[in-house]
């Protein structure tokens, strides 16, 4: 945001008489930015399916190396499990089968689950989900918040605290920010449960279960929020600092409004937009911090299963990973989009006419 | 058996360091057992296939074995290393043509169904034989099963099969399933493969995938009493570093299969009302083995092998690498085997003179960079310490003028690298030895191994006295001559070394105090844990 021009913040900042008129233009704004994106995502799909089997392919070893790494065997048991896993066919074989599969709108069978692959992933995808939403809110919601509150008098105590403390925690593999997590408050103190997403084998139900589930939350979501936090905060510390500058808090000031006024309503506000663009960018970024977070805290999430596919060469499942994670990158990036056109009516209004 | 007196002294005597660590209160067994209860333990991996009939590996044993019980369990005192299970005597004839069980009595499946011969034949012929990892080897000459009485067995074989190989194999390879489960559709596509119905004091409970095996309590268990547990639940913890602190935080009770990294031990060790154990896995040793590619004109030299066997500081190796929990190494035996095991082979002390001087006889000599020739090493990802092993070995060799370069590779990587393209020069590998040499053990030597069988000799070496010698064994009925031929056997490849073997190892449980019953087998964490019970 360093880059940008005083005219661009100034044009971002319009009145809400403007954006009050034109009131029915973000929904048509809306529609065309669905359907366009609908049409270009088929291909970045496709390119996804082909690209992601490509490399699969060309990694070492296949899913019945992996397998017998645990059993060994003689040459006519990996015979007959290469036959009925179906990889004694050539590669292009397995790709036009997979792709007739996906065609009907199936993800296929896993070969080491022995089960469809879409039961597979449907099973995991809450957990992630789950996670990813709430680690989101907290380094986003946490992230402004304190991004707000730094920015609101650059350069004091408080601002260089939280920027430098923020920065550290940025700097902290994911990983080893967990394990110190799971130290503290669930070996030493014993406040929170070590791993896992519930509670094994309870049997609870209904609000019991919810409150077992945002407990186990709390130090996953912990580990995987407060890295980004920093990302969030600074964001919106540097968006606001750069505002400040401008006319119209100036004038705001003249108007003679109170500073905590002009901090929310008027630097805050505009501060706000890049951030919600970072949100679609970080919604990848996440996905990928959770194969850590959920490996450390055993969750069982799609981050996990992710990484078991590549170790067990299941190519089908992999692809069904990834699939569904464009697939949600996809639909995130388009909601933020629908945000905007929302927030900002310069985006989309272009597209639109064009 | 004094065998087994005698291996668990060396094995413990073998380190200071397992003394000091297996320092515990009182031995629990001598306590009363007490009913009721969860034991909740961890679980580093899940099997895609419960069924332990056809996929025998101690992954699958580790949950199965509790489910689907087998002819016959090892044992520290039992005749021959064993005790019955699902059957009560087993008799080899004369002939090597037929072996008869008895079985027990009053045997239920787990769906209410009585226990018969049928079941036994069933298995043996259908699943066994044909599709097991194992027994396709091990029962290849099975030719068909008599079922005279429903309490009778009687496996007749097509070719003399030597009855030591049977009754040591029993343990892992005899797991028992429902006839009438799996004589509809493929055996390999049943259900009952992810959620098993056996005989044994638990039932399959439910599997959450990512997170946890719940086994409950079988009531009407034909061993009187038991099982004293109410349920066991194995945890999914796939990180190496989640099962000591779950132990701590008290939230499982047992972690086996050294699910506790041998580096936190000692810490772990100091816990109060944490025991650390290493006995209980007698009958699973793995064996440390430097794999070599004959192919290379360097390697199919026998003076460069041995140079690389005097390189090795075994004892370091032990002492480093493993942190005392293990014995070296002399052959292809381990030292804890109570019926093959022999020390009378050649031995290789560490001695880098000795080994430079091999080298320079060989006609190896060191270049003007201290380099005699490059070799690709290859260690195993499957342990912590087959890696580690990899960067000792690099060191070592350097020591002798040899540049290692080292190439790691994820487990499937490794198994293709190896075992089909065999591109390797040197590997790290981590055997099992199944308590007789011909199951999984003269493979690792043997020539005329098609390409792509993994743990077998893949390395390009041809020893016609050797092969002689193994194919004499697997056809001598009399057990105390085929002990003879194998001792043979260890003395041929420790001269010859087809590979080298450097360390053996088994695997540590940590438990909770509270826990009852552990390490009572030689291969407890694979047995049925009918008699585990809790203390509070």
């Amino acid at each position: 945001m360093s880059g940008r021009t005083e005219g661009g913040a100034q044009a971002r900042h319009l009145s809400w008489a403007t954006q009050c008129q034109a009131s029915d233009a973000p929904m048509t704004r809306a529609l065309t930015l669905i359907r366009r994106r609908l049409v270009g995502s088929i291909f970045v799909l496709l390119i996804v399916v082909v690209g992601t089997f490509l490399l699969l392919e060309a990694a070492p070893g296949d899913a019945v190396d992996a397998y017998i790494v645990s059993t060994g065997g003689d040459a006519g048991m990996i015979e007959l499990l290469r036959h009925r896993w179906g990889l004694d066919q050539s590669e292009l074989t397995r790709l036009a089968n997979y792709l007739w599969v996906l065609l009907h709108l199936d993800l296929g069978q896993s070969v080491t689950f022995s089960r469809p692959i879409r039961d597979v992933i449907l099973e995991r995808l809450p957990n992630t989900l789950l996670l990813m939403v709430s680690a989101t809110a907290l380094s986003f919601g946490l992230g402004s918040a304190l991004g707000i509150y730094a920015g609101a008098r650059p350069g004091s105590f408080r601002d260089r605290f939280l920027s430098i403390g923020s920065l550290a925690l940025y700097a902290v593999p994911g990983f080893w920010l967990g394990l110190v997590l799971i130290v503290v408050f669930a070996v030493d103190l014993r406040w929170l449960p070590i791993g896992g997403i519930e509670t094994l084998a309870s049997d609870k139900t209904g609000l019991d279960r919810a409150a077992d589930i945002a407990i186990h939350l709390v130090l996953p979501v912990s580990a995987l929020g407060f890295i980004y936090l920093a990302l969030y905060l600074r964001m919106m510390r540097a968006g606001m600092a750069e505002v400040w500058r401008q006319d119209f808090v100036l004038a705001a000031r003249a108007k003679g409004l109170s500073r905590r006024r002009i901090v929310l309503a008027h630097v805050a506000r505009n501060a706000l937009l890049p951030l919600v663009t970072m949100l679609g960018l970080q919604s990848a970024q996440m996905l990928g911090g959770s194969v850590v977070i959920e490996s450390v805290f055993s969750v069982p999430g799609l981050g996990r299963l992710a990484q078991e596919a590549v170790a067990s060469r299941d190519t089908p499942l992999l692809l069904g990973i990834i699939l569904t994670s464009a697939v949600l990158v996809i639909v995130i990036n388009l909601l933020v989009d629908i945000a905007y056109a929302f927030l900002d009516p310069r985006v989309g209004a272009g597209e639109a006419d064009a | 058996m004094s065998g087994f007196t005698i291996s668990r002294r060396t094995m413990l005597a073998g380190s200071a360091m397992l003394l000091a660590s297996t320092a515990m209160p009182a031995p629990s067994w001598a306590q009363t057992p007490k009913k009721g209860g969860r034991l909740v333990l961890a679980a580093d991996s899940e099997p895609r296939n419960l069924n332990p009939a056809i996929v025998a590996s101690n992954g699958v044993f580790f949950i199965s074995s509790k489910i689907v019980e087998t002819l016959a369990e090892a044992s520290f005192d039992g005749k021959d290393g064993l005790a019955p299970r699902l059957a009560l005597s087993w008799e080899g004839a004369a002939d090597g043509l037929s072996v008869t069980f008895k079985l027990r009595d009053g045997v239920k499946w787990h769906d209410g169904k009585p226990f018969t011969s049928a079941d036994v034949a069933f298995s043996a012929l259908q699943i066994w034989k044909p599709l097991q990892n194992l027994g396709r080897t091990v029962f290849k000459d099975l030719a068909s099963v008599d079922t005279p009485d429903d309490l009778t067995a009687v496996f007749k074989f097509a070719k003399p099969t030597p009855f030591q190989l049977i009754r040591n194999a029993l343990p892992a390879l005899s797991s028992v399933v429902p006839k009438h489960i799996y004589e509809v559709g493929k055996i390999e596509d049943n259900p009952a493969n992810n959620a098993p119905i056996g005989t044994g004091p638990f039932k399959f409970g439910e599997y959450k995938a990512g997170q946890y095996y719940r086994l409950t309590k079988n009531t009407d268990y034909w061993g009187k009493d038991e099982p004293y547990l109410d349920e066991i639940i194995y945890q999914v913890l796939p990180d190496r570093t989640s099962a000591a602190s779950a132990l701590e935080a008290e939230e499982i009770q047992l972690a086996a299969f050294s699910a506790v990294p041998l580096a936190d031990l000692d810490r772990i060790s100091k816990v109060p009302g944490l025991k650390v154990i290493s006995k209980g896995y007698e009958g699973l040793t793995y064996q440390l083995v430097v794999e070599i590619n004959h192919r290379r004109k360097e390697l199919a030299d026998v003076k460069v092998r041995q140079a690389i066997a005097h390189a090795i500081d075994k004892d370091f190796v032990v002492k480093t690498v493993f942190l005392g929990y293990a014995a070296t190494a002399t052959g292809p035996v381990p030292k804890n085997d109570p019926q093959f095991y022999t020390a009378d082979v050649p031995t290789y002390a560490f001695d880098v003179a000795k080994a430079n001087a091999l080298l320079d006889e060989a006609g190896y000599k060191k270049g003007p960079d201290g380099k005699r020739f490059t070799l690709k090493l290859l260690p195993a990802p499957y342990f912590n310490e087959t890696k580690q092993f990899g960067d000792y070995l690099r060191q070592a060799l350097a020591a002798i003028g040899i540049d290692a370069q080292l190439v790691n590779n994820d487990s499937a990587a490794h198994i293709k690298a190896v075992y089909t393209d065999h591109a390797f020069d040197l590997a790290v590998g981590p055997p099992v030895f199944r308590g007789d040499p011909a199951i999984s053990t003269t493979i690792l030597v043997q020539s005329g191994i098609p390409d792509g069988v993994p743990f077998s000799n893949q390395g390009g070496y041809k020893n016609d006295a050797l092969d002689a010698l193994i194919s004499k064994a697997s056809e001598t009925l009399d057990a105390s001559a085929r002990t003879d031929l194998y001792k043979e056997f260890q003395k041929e490849v420790a001269t010859d070394l087809p590979l080298i073997n450097v360390a053996e190892w088994s695997f540590i449980s940590v438990a909770r105090d509270t826990v009852g019953n552990i390490a009572n087998n030689p291969r407890w964490a694979v047995s049925n844990w009918a008699d585990t019970y809790l203390e509070s």
